[in-house]
């Protein structure tokens, strides 16, 4: 792992020739019985495996109107075929969205259509054979669900509902990846993906709060299960403690004590991330989900704020309402949800991202910054892959493009966009998304990166670019990583509300 | 009354059933399965007459394809709009008096034939000549765009080169309309036209077809983005909650 090499930059962007083979040896670790009895999964792979999988696929044909219409519909037109991050980085077939998802399509058509039973040769259907299931976990395990290739496809089939998909029918049959079940593992058992106990977490917050003094003068609280708060903050746990995420958490208590917004975080609650959408489950993704709303019934909080997460706030976003009663407008009938809907506070939006949050009091004039602070960047913005294709802020189609861009604006003095064909809807991932952000997969993160960095490299020769904001845990975990086997500075990644704490006027409001 | 004509009356009886009923079945398990969760790619639009234009765009335009690959556009929508054509066209053979909206669009119908030729070949050559298209490409792929491309070829050699007896083919469908067999000119090309749109009829409801009517049916581009304002959830998700 550590001699990882990044691969060469495409002096023109063309789309590459194929490598047929060249990532089957990249499998992730596989979870081990302990991990996968932990979420209710078969430990190893059960014997019947063949006839539970098929099973399994029929199930969810019959549960997810998505994967049905997407199994059907492809007519192999070839538009996805060069977006993919991975394909361009690795030139693996196999990583073409369109040929993942033929890894299943073969067996559906084999198992499920008529042509497939009859003719399976002809229309290219193939029996779920070992070698097979063990295909689709390799290939299944290199796509991160970032939905580019959904923008493209003239019916708007989506790789992510697919690879989800195939990830759940592998936990059925005791066949999980051991990085996001143990992930989940420790919401369950500790309350956040790292597994920073209560009293850590405490201890990091009482830290942050000294740091913040001694930094500024100011007494920025950092509150914890404080009953009775206006605003619930849902944050990911790499916040806590990661670098560069924690600056980015310094920034939204400075935007709440400035602004002078009662808050909390929750200790029940601290993890804003949801792994379970990466592996497909809806019980696990309801499950993990179901924090939130509890925390929120307990506190009594009136209002829910996301932190910088990108499929976190994909799931608070799209998911919440479903799943929690996070958000507005269920039936009069609807207990369940209107038990929390009628604590929560109508005129704000519910949930709200963070940068919705400080966007709409600069709006009011309730925030006042020192922009010279930030002179010393040149920024670009890296749009995360779940915020730009999985949700929105704001109240306009593509607000989750022009707010934390705005934000930037009006922070800092430099900022310069990326290729228009590399961000806002047609951004890249930046390699380490949708539960791929795991040391065994470090060659396929550095490929994946490739795009991005290639990018990046143009800002940075042209512009003298020297920080990349991001709204996402795992980008910024990802970059911090890779961007250094690319040759560049590490410290170039931070947090949106990273840069608005280094220029916040503090203290006079 | 010749063996050929009952033959392909009778195959056209059955094709038309295996089509309408396959796509009647189809449609339906689409309708009746849920989406539990709220997946449109964004950005979308917010209202429901947002997303009505979306798909209109979609379906009229192409547009994602647009946006991914100009060859692959153009060669896919000539094809399809000079299909649209050339079977509005086609109407003429099942209409007694013929629809003053196809005595319009006649001329350019006929020229359609040759433009959705073009496509056809522009789509197969791409699936022949770009690698990554190649690989991704099953036997029946290549088959289905021969069997449009020789459905296309086989009108065209009808109307420009060696005619076939156009009324008696229109009196056979009169006919046909009507539960009744009348007698087809004896023309080889014609029995191949005839028998490969019987094929494309009764391979539609079970192939990679289904793209016509699946794309009305695609979350991620059928639904509005308005997961904050409006609870939604399926009925297998509500029971979760009891």
């Amino acid at each position: 792992m550590a001699d990882v090499a990044a691969p060469p930059y495409r002096t023109i962007p063309i789309i590459p020739a194929l490598k047929p083979g060249s990532m089957e040896g990249v499998k992730s670790f596989v979870a081990n019985n302990k991990i996968n009895e932990a979420l209710g999964f078969p430990g190893q792979l059960v014997d019947d495996w063949h006839d539970k999988a098929i099973a399994k696929m029929g199930e969810l044909l019959t549960k997810y109107r998505s994967l049905k219409v997407y199994m059907d519909a492809c007519v192999h037109c070839g538009a996805c075929s060069d977006k993919c991050h991975y394909f361009i980085g690795t030139q693996d077939p196999k990583n073409m969205p369109v040929a993942r998802q033929d890894l299943m399509r073969s067996v559906y058509r084999r198992y499920f259509t008529l042509p497939g039973k009859l003719l399976p040769k002809l229309v290219g259907a193939r029996d779920l054979t070992r070698d097979v299931l063990d295909e689709w976990y390799t290939y299944f395990h290199q796509c991160s669900e970032c939905r580019r290739c959904s923008v493209f496809c003239p019916y708007g089939i989506d790789t992510a509902e697919v690879t989800m998909a195939a990830r759940e029918i592998l936990d059925s049959v005791g066949y999980g990846q051991k990085y996001a079940n143990e992930i989940i593992g420790k919401v369950h058992r500790i309350g956040n993906n790292l597994g920073l106990p209560g009293p850590a977490l405490n201890d990091t917050l009482e830290g942050l709060e000294e740091d913040v003094k001694d930094a500024t003068g100011i007494d920025v609280r950092f509150p914890i299960d404080v009953k009775g708060a206006e605003v619930l903050l849902i944050t990911p746990s790499a916040d806590f403690f990661a670098e560069p995420h924690i600056d980015s958490l310094i920034g939204y208590a400075k935007v709440f004590h400035a602004t002078g917004t009662s808050w909390t975080l929750s200790s029940m609650a601290s993890e804003a991330g949801n792994f379970g959408m990466f592996i497909g489950n809806y019980d696990q993704l309801r499950k993990i989900a179901l924090r939130i709303r509890e925390a929120a019934l307990e506190l009594g909080v009136k209002r829910i704020v996301v932190g910088e997460c990108g499929h976190a706030w994909r799931v608070a976003y799209s998911f919440w309402n479903t799943l929690t009663g996070v958000g507005d407008g269920a039936d009069e009938t609807d207990r369940f949800a209107q038990m929390l809907q009628k604590q929560l506070d109508h005129r704000y939006k519910q949930p709200m991202h963070i940068c919705e949050f400080t966007w709409d009091m600069i709006g009011r004039g309730a925030l006042s910054f020192n922009k010279e602070a930030n002179d010393k960047h040149i920024i670009t913005f890296h749009d995360s892959c779940n915020v730009a294709r999985g949700s929105r802020m704001g109240d306009f189609a593509g607000g989750q493009f022009e707010i934390p861009r705005n934000i930037i604006k009006a922070v800092a003095n430099n900022f310069v966009e990326m290729s228009l064909e590399t961000t806002r809807e047609q951004t890249f991932c930046c390699g380490g998304g949708g539960g791929l952000l795991t040391d065994d997969l470090m060659d396929l993160r550095v490929k994946g990166a490739l795009p991005r960095m290639e990018v990046l490299q143009q800002v940075v020769d042209e512009h003298g670019v020297n920080f990349m904001a991001t709204i996402c845990a795992i980008c910024k975990a990802q970059f911090t990583k890779v961007m250094p086997i690319y040759g560049f500075d590490r410290r170039m990644v931070g947090g949106v509300h990273q840069l608005v704490s280094n220029a916040i006027i503090l203290g006079d409001k | 009354m010749d063996m050929a004509s009952i033959l392909i009356a009778i195959l056209f009886y059955f094709a038309t059933l295996i089509f309408v009923v396959g796509l009647f079945y189809r449609i339906n398990t689409y309708a009746r399965t849920p989406a539990p969760l709220k997946i449109p790619t964004t950005p979308a639009p917010t209202t429901q007459t947002g997303v009505v234009l979306r798909m209109a765009r979609e379906v009229v335009f192409f547009e994602s394809l647009f946006k991914a690959n100009l060859w692959t556009w153009a060669a896919g929508w000539l094809f399809h709009a000079s299909l649209l054509l050339v079977l509005m066209r086609h109407l003429r053979y099942f209409t007694d008096p013929v629809w003053g909206w196809v005595e319009l669009i006649q001329p350019f119908g006929m020229y359609a034939g040759i433009t959705m030729l073009l496509g056809l070949c522009g789509l197969w050559a791409r699936r022949l000549f770009v690698e990554r298209i190649r690989y991704i490409s099953t036997p029946s792929d290549h088959l289905m765009l021969l069997l449009l491309i020789g459905i296309a070829a086989s009108g065209l050699v009808m109307k420009f080169l060696a005619h076939t007896d156009v009324i008696a083919v229109k009196n056979f469908f009169l006919g046909w309309m009507q539960l009744s067999v009348m007698p087809l000119p004896a023309d080889f090309i014609l029995y191949f036209h005839l028998l490969s749109v019987v094929a494309l009829l009764a391979i539609f409801p079970i192939s990679k077809l289904l793209h016509a009517p699946g794309v009305f049916f695609s979350p991620s581009r059928n639904q509005a983005d308005n997961p904050r304002e409006k609870r939604h959830i399926a009925p297998w998700a509500t029971k979760l909650e009891k």
